[in-house]
């Protein structure tokens, strides 16, 4: 994937999707230096200005996936920060955010330099990486949280992992305050959670072992009333079930300073996806019933759910080629999330597109503190050309992760996104 | 008549008329056991392997004879002296096996859906003898067939099934076996042993066993797995019995056409008292019996065999 390096370049002919406005409206953008110039309904391309032909398509700040693993440092085998980075690119992410459950999980300030350094090397999405809470995510220490916001850390999580113990949840809770940046539960009391598939009539039918979702709730009602006691600032993640959502909304009706995000899967999937015991259908927290998916709809819809993130988790087609129980949780998402939204909460009408953008680019910059998702002049171009009436099949052999773990190989998608530019680099998809 | 799939995966795959296929070609070979030189050339010059990944002396065994019977070869594979102990995959370990040549590979594994798995990835007809708590189709044809051998037919007979419903194979292969033969089936256990939605059997749930015991046909008694209880599901084996056991008590008090059933091992004195191995209607030697004319059925359907059932 190569980038074109664009002096003076004008997106011509699209529609500017304008999240903070809740807006999308007719414009050109002109982009000199890697700088917005001008957003107005029609510019003249001049001397020495490229046109990129948006006609027919929109203009979008770029996205944000404040969740993922990109497996680097550890297994490279299944992905690299700079393959990450590449299919994070092409699926209309700018910025993403890795989990620290490497092999060394991300504890130090050392370890956290390592990543941003690799991902500008790459020179695809740019890292903003997560740190651990813990040290070694064992739930017990508190890592060097300022030393790593220090090297770029943007929150801690011990994800893959949840805090176990309350005393130690509130230390990192009241500790993070100090640096204002927010602690990603992973929420999950393990000793509800007996397998990963989710309890329920699909379980039963398979004999699957399986854990409820009130194994995730429990937990995110404890985590948001320490975060009400602490005053801190706490983020809820992969939200995947209907009784999360209700404690979410209602820590939000009390002020507690929570966020929420969930992931495609959790949207457009439920857990009949795993009759025929495929393994691409096994994550974590699990796929769940009907109705879990349309609360998580319409906490989407009522802004209950903050954030997209798509999870995006690597592992190699011989990881995966196994028993159900033997099998690794987790599926890849760079490339299909921006897709698989567009035709489930745009096109099936729970979110209009400005909104649903908003989810993915204002969101997460908001709660990781990074700068705001503008289409305007003066800003750094940070863009994303969207061909929404574009229909495409994801096929195995165009997936540009590593890794090939999807439910959705195969699958006709509907909505693109068609190119991407950053700065002064321009990458057509 | 075959059958649709050249797996036997599940009762779940079968409908009706392919479950009384398979019960009717067990009546062919359970009259061949009686016979003083019980084996036939069925399957001459065919082999399987018995993939067991865990501990079994009635399928592992009645799976096997079955095949000596029909003269078809059958390999043991056990798990603790096989590469397996090495960390080799499933996949990698079947195979190996099929690259030597078996056409057939009959298997147990713990994970739900191994079988499944398997079938889409060999070439070799695949049987499931028990995958986890999914399901364990011959155990159900046997214990079908068997009732069949007293009752008649089950269409209309009142089943109950007793005890951990949640983790058995057994359990969840006989629901949809006896619900598709036209039976009434109830469940019964602790609260803590019945799985979410498993009225979508087409079942009734009872939490108390005196309360339903005496309206039933047919008593199928399950074993307390206690190797597949992962956390505390009832106070002390006393209690369970208690509540939940086949006593010598509740023995007495059964209507005298009542049949038990028990898929084996019993775990003796826990879900059934010693008395019931006495009881002349109690059907657990039986099923030992029919299993091995059920599962000749079954490998011979799967291998294709026919007309060649003769002394």
């Amino acid at each position: 994937m190569k980038a074109e390096t664009k002096d003076r370049l004008l997106l011509q002919g699209g529609s500017v999707v304008d999240p903070l406005k809740g807006s999308v409206r007719r414009a050109d953008v002109l982009v000199v230096g890697g700088r917005i110039e001008k957003v107005e309904a029609s510019i003249a391309a001049g001397a020495g200005t490229e046109v990129l032909d948006c006609r027919g398509k929109h203009i979008a700040p770029g996205l944000v996936d404040m969740h993922c693993h990109l497996r680097e440092p550890g297994r490279e085998d299944e992905e690299t920060i700079a393959s990450g980075t590449a299919a994070a690119l092409a699926g209309g992410f700018t910025r993403v955010c890795p989990m620290p459950n490497t092999e060394p999980a991300i504890d130090t300030e050392a370890q956290v330099r390592f990543e941003v350094r690799r991902a500008a090397e790459a020179g695809f999405a740019r890292l903003h990486p997560i740190g651990c809470c813990t040290k070694g995510r064992q739930g017990k220490e508190l890592a060097e949280i300022g030393s790593m916001v220090d090297a770029g850390a943007v929150a801690f999580s011990d994800d893959g992992s949840p805090i176990d113990d309350a005393q130690v949840m509130r230390r990192v809770l009241e500790y993070c305050k100090a640096f204002d940046v927010p602690v990603i539960s992973h929420c999950e009391v393990k000793e509800l959670v007996e397998g990963v598939a989710n309890e329920g009539r699909v379980s039963t039918k398979l004999g699957l072992k399986s854990g409820p979702d009130v194994a995730e709730s429990a937990q995110a009602a404890r985590d948001v009333l320490l975060a009400e006691f602490t005053r801190a600032r706490l983020h809820i993640a992969h939200v995947s079930a209907k009784s999360t959502v209700d404690v979410i909304r209602w820590a939000k009706a009390r002020s507690v300073q929570v966020t929420a995000e969930t992931c495609p899967h959790y949207f457009v999937l439920t857990e009949d996806a795993l009759t025929d015991f495929d393994t691409n259908c096994k994550v974590n927290p699990p796929l769940r019933a009907e109705a879990d998916r349309r609360a998580v709809i319409a906490g989407l819809a009522d802004g209950t759910i903050d954030a997209i993130a798509t999870d995006h988790a690597p592992h190699l087609k011989g990881e995966k080629e196994a028993e159900f129980d033997a099998a690794p949780p987790g599926i890849i998402g760079f490339e299909t999330a921006f897709s698989l939204g567009y035709e489930q909460l745009v096109l099936g009408r729970a979110l209009p597109l400005a909104d649903y953008i908003a989810r993915l680019a204002v969101a997460p910059r908001r709660i990781l503190n990074l700068p705001p998702a503008a289409v305007a002049p003066a800003s750094e171009a940070e863009l994303v050309v969207l061909d929404l009436k574009a229909e495409w099949k994801y096929a195995a052999d165009n997936v540009r992760s590593l890794s090939r773990n999807s439910p959705f190989l195969g699958r006709v998608m509907h909505g693109r996104v068609s190119a991407a530019l950053l700065g002064e680099k321009l990458f057509r998809f | 008549m075959k059958l649709r799939s050249r797996h036997l995966l599940g009762i779940e795959g079968l409908d009706r008329s392919e479950i009384l296929t398979i019960l009717d070609q067990a009546r062919t070979f359970r009259e061949v056991l009686d016979r003083p030189i019980p084996i036939v050339p069925a399957l001459r010059g065919r082999t399987v392997v018995n993939l067991f990944f865990e501990a079994s002396t009635r399928t592992s065994t009645s799976f096997g004879l079955a095949a000596s019977r029909l003269s078809c070869g059958c390999v043991n594979f056990s798990k603790a002296t096989s590469a397996v102990s090495k960390g080799e995959t499933l996949l990698d370990t079947a195979r190996n096996i099929e690259a030597m040549g078996v056409d057939g590979i009959i298997i147990r594994h713990q994970s739900p859906g191994a079988p499944h798995f398997l079938s889409r990835h060999v070439k070799a007809f695949v049987v499931n003898a028990g995958d986890g708590a999914h399901e364990h189709p011959t155990q159900a044809l046997l214990d079908a067939f068997t009732l069949r051998e007293k009752l008649g037919s089950l269409d209309g007979k009142r089943i109950l099934i007793v005890g951990d419903i949640a983790h058995s194979r057994v359990a969840r292969s006989n629901l949809l076996c006896f619900t598709k033969l036209g039976a009434e089936v109830a469940v019964c256990g602790p609260p803590t042993m019945i799985p979410p939605d498993v009225e979508e059997y087409g079942c009734e749930v009872f939490y108390r066993l005196d309360r339903i015991l005496n309206e039933v046909d047919v008593v199928n008694m399950l074993r307390v797995q206690q190797e597949r209880i992962t956390s505390s599901s009832f106070p002390t084996v006393r209690e369970y019995r208690a509540f939940y056991g086949l006593t010598a008590e509740r023995l007495r008090k059964l209507a005298p056409e009542v049949v038990v059933t028990h898929p084996g091992p019993v775990n003796w004195g826990v879900e059934m008292d010693f008395d019931v191995a006495d009881f002349s209607r109690a059907l657990v030697l039986p099923q030992v019996t029919n299993g091995v004319a059920v599962r000749m059925a079954v490998l011979f359907l799967l291998a294709g065999g026919e007309g060649e059932v003769r002394s």
